[in-house]
């Protein structure tokens, strides 16, 4: 593993204070520019010596990147808004409590203190060989250490693995495409506003990347319509340190019932993928049936179909069916309800 | 600029772990560059060849037994040909439009690709061996004879008139040398670097070689790919510029005129054999040459 130092390299520090000027100075330094939010994830990489940008731009002085503002019939979250700050939002707590329920449960409170909702859905794999500087898939590479005979794989993927089987390890980022929110992501051509769900990126895309960002690119507000506002939301994350650990897999429902029946559903796994997986496939299974223990089998059952598991996270395909049918009846174990 | 990328392994050996993506550029560069100047050459510089007066005289005299149509490629070379080209097409856009930035989900399309090629290369190597003229493909002391002619008669030089060609000009025969190597080469490796993703043939196992010998195998394999961005774009210049489309036209229909098998080819070195013909339709009689 890599050894952490006290002092990170230097690197050359901008901390504008527009997008504008972020923009620019990303324009102007390329790829040797690394994009700096609340740093939990930059810091790692820095520390370890594994990533050693010749600039960073901090983005903490951009004031229009903070704060939660009403708009619309729904919500806009600056990306720099921390993790605290959005789970202590009256409002984001009153109609959208799935979301709050999710950041709390990232990391620690001096983490979400300091961590943004923007890094927390930007944030890189967690995988420790790619962590630890090993030319692997993701790094640039040509091999996924973790996925041999012998790799350390009981955090890693069984969906969607395409030579890398890293997991996104983000506790916002399916609550977010439950709620069907929009990245704003300005670029050097202009704004561009893509669903959630299409902003992350599984290996088989992008083997290097997590999301669709590219360098120069920057996210800076999450739209979250009212269409869900209200909803029965369900969000669980299983982990094997209650107080401060990532997800070995987590799970966010949003659920609006006629009756007893389903009448809506968006439902989202991470934590099995490099990628947050919306179950379309059990939505539409469950649809107008009633809320039950019968129906959560189902789609427990289902949720599952075509897992991998690799030689050590076999407990993961149990352990995401269970969580799934929890967020379908809708009780027990969730951190919200 | 590398050529290669290093990388540092668990166990702290240098590996070469691909080649530098820049290359690509290079190739391609290279490749519009070669056929920019060759475009020029030809237009401005190159003269009429001269061909040996025992070719004349030759085709002179065999030109009343030459039939209207002269079959050069048969259906079953024809096949192969597109098969491969299509598949070398999608191996190309499969393996480099990822790198430069158009992103889509390329392994599985690639490997499908490789093994589509793979299996027409085997079959066009039974083909060839036994069914076709297997040698009229590669290089002989004749051609070299006139290849060293024609340069020094393009410098100004003496030296006796070139020969007619045989079935496949030189540069042909070098071409196709070219390509069996980069091909095999390709075909090798990445029958190999199939066991590092899932397929359907193959138990994945990355500890089959050690990292060195995966790096290299690596490496090659970007070489022979980078190396068929500037062949493939130099062979389809060839095939395209006017004085050459009687053979694309022959690689599609099977056979070539009497006035161009007579002009190009020296009915000595490609000599006419007799009937069955299996080239394309044709209202006249078509002799498999």
């Amino acid at each position: 593993m890599a050894v952490i130092h006290d002092v990170i390299p230097a690197f050359e520090l901008f901390q504008p204070t527009t997008v504008d000027d972020a923009l620019a100075l990303q324009s102007r330094h390329g790829a040797k520019a690394w994009v700096l939010a609340g740093g939990l994830d930059s810091f790692d990489w820095f520390k370890d010596r594994i990533k050693r940008p010749e600039v960073v731009i901090d983005l903490s002085q951009i004031k229009e990147l903070r704060g939660i503002r009403a708009v619309g019939d729904g919500l806009e979250i600056g990306a720099m808004t921390t993790l605290t700050e959005v789970v202590r939002h009256p409002m984001v707590r009153e109609k959208y409590s799935i979301l709050p329920n999710a950041a709390e449960a990232a990391a620690s409170p001096q983490i979400r203190n300091q961590g943004t909702i923007g890094g927390n859905v930007s944030q890189d794999a967690r995988c420790w060989y790619y962590r630890g500087g090993w030319p692997c898939y993701r790094a640039g590479g040509n091999i996924c250490y973790a996925d041999t005979p012998t790799g350390l794989n009981r955090e890693h993927a069984i969906l969607d693995a395409d030579r890398c089987v890293a997991v996104n390890p983000s506790d916002t980022a399916p609550a977010l495409i439950a709620l069907d929110a929009k990245m704003v992501i300005r670029t050097p051509k202009g704004e561009r506003v893509v669903n959630a769900e299409d902003y992350f990126i599984g290996p088989a895309i992008d083997i290097t990347r997590m999301t669709i960002l590219q360098p120069g690119d920057l996210l800076t507000t999450i739209r979250i319509p009212s269409t869900w506002a209200g909803s029965q939301f369900y969000f669980e994350k299983a982990r094997d340190r209650s107080v401060w650990d990532f997800a070995l897999v987590n799970v966010a429902a949003a659920v609006v019932t006629s009756g007893n029946a389903i009448e809506r559903i968006r439902l989202v796994v991470n934590g099995v993928a490099a990628h947050p997986v919306r179950l379309t496939a059990v939505e539409a299974a469950v649809q107008g049936k009633p809320r039950n223990a019968e129906t959560a089998e189902l789609a427990g059952q289902l949720a599952v179909r075509g897992a991998q598991p690799l030689q050590y996270n076999g407990y993961k395909v149990p352990l995401m069916r269970n969580l799934v049918k929890r967020a379908i009846r809708g009780v027990a174990g969730g951190e919200a309800a | 600029m590398n050529l290669i990328e290093w990388a540092q392994n668990p166990w702290g050996q240098q590996i070469p772990i691909h080649i530098g993506w820049n290359l690509l550029w290079v190739s391609a560069i290279g490749a519009l560059l070669f056929l920019i100047g060759h475009a020029i050459y030809v237009r401005y510089w190159a003269k009429a060849v001269t061909v040996h007066s025992d070719s004349r005289a030759a085709t002179t005299g065999r030109a009343l037994q030459v039939p209207e149509r002269v079959a050069r490629h048969s259906l079953g070379s024809r096949l192969f040909h597109l098969i491969m080209a299509i598949a070398m097409l999608a191996l190309l856009v499969t393996a480099f439009l990822p790198k430069v930035g158009v992103r889509f989900a390329w392994v599985t399309y690639h490997w499908i690709a490789g093994i589509v090629l793979t299996i027409s290369v085997i079959y066009h190597i039974f083909h060839a061996s036994f069914w076709l003229d297997f040698w009229s493909i590669w290089p002989d002391k004749e051609d070299v004879e006139d290849a060293s002619r024609r340069f020094k008669r393009a410098l100004g030089q003496s030296a006796p008139p070139p020969r007619k060609f045989a079935k496949y000009p030189l540069e042909n025969k070098l071409y196709h040398l070219v390509v069996m190597l980069a091909g095999l080469t390709a075909i090798g490796t990445g029958l190999f670097m199939m066991k590092r993703v899932q397929t359907p043939f193959f138990t994945r196992n990355p500890y089959l070689f050690g990292d060195m010998t995966w790096g290299w195998m690596y490496v090659l394999h970007g070489l022979a790919g980078i190396g068929f961005v500037a062949l493939v774009t130099v062979h389809i210049y060839f095939a395209i510029r006017p004085e050459k489309l009687f053979l694309t036209k022959a690689m599609i229909f099977g056979w070539i005129t009497r006035e161009q098998y007579l002009e190009h080819h020296d009915p000595a070195r490609w000599p006419i054999k007799e009937p069955p013909s299996e080239a394309g339709p044709s209202k006249s009689k078509t002799v498999p040459a």
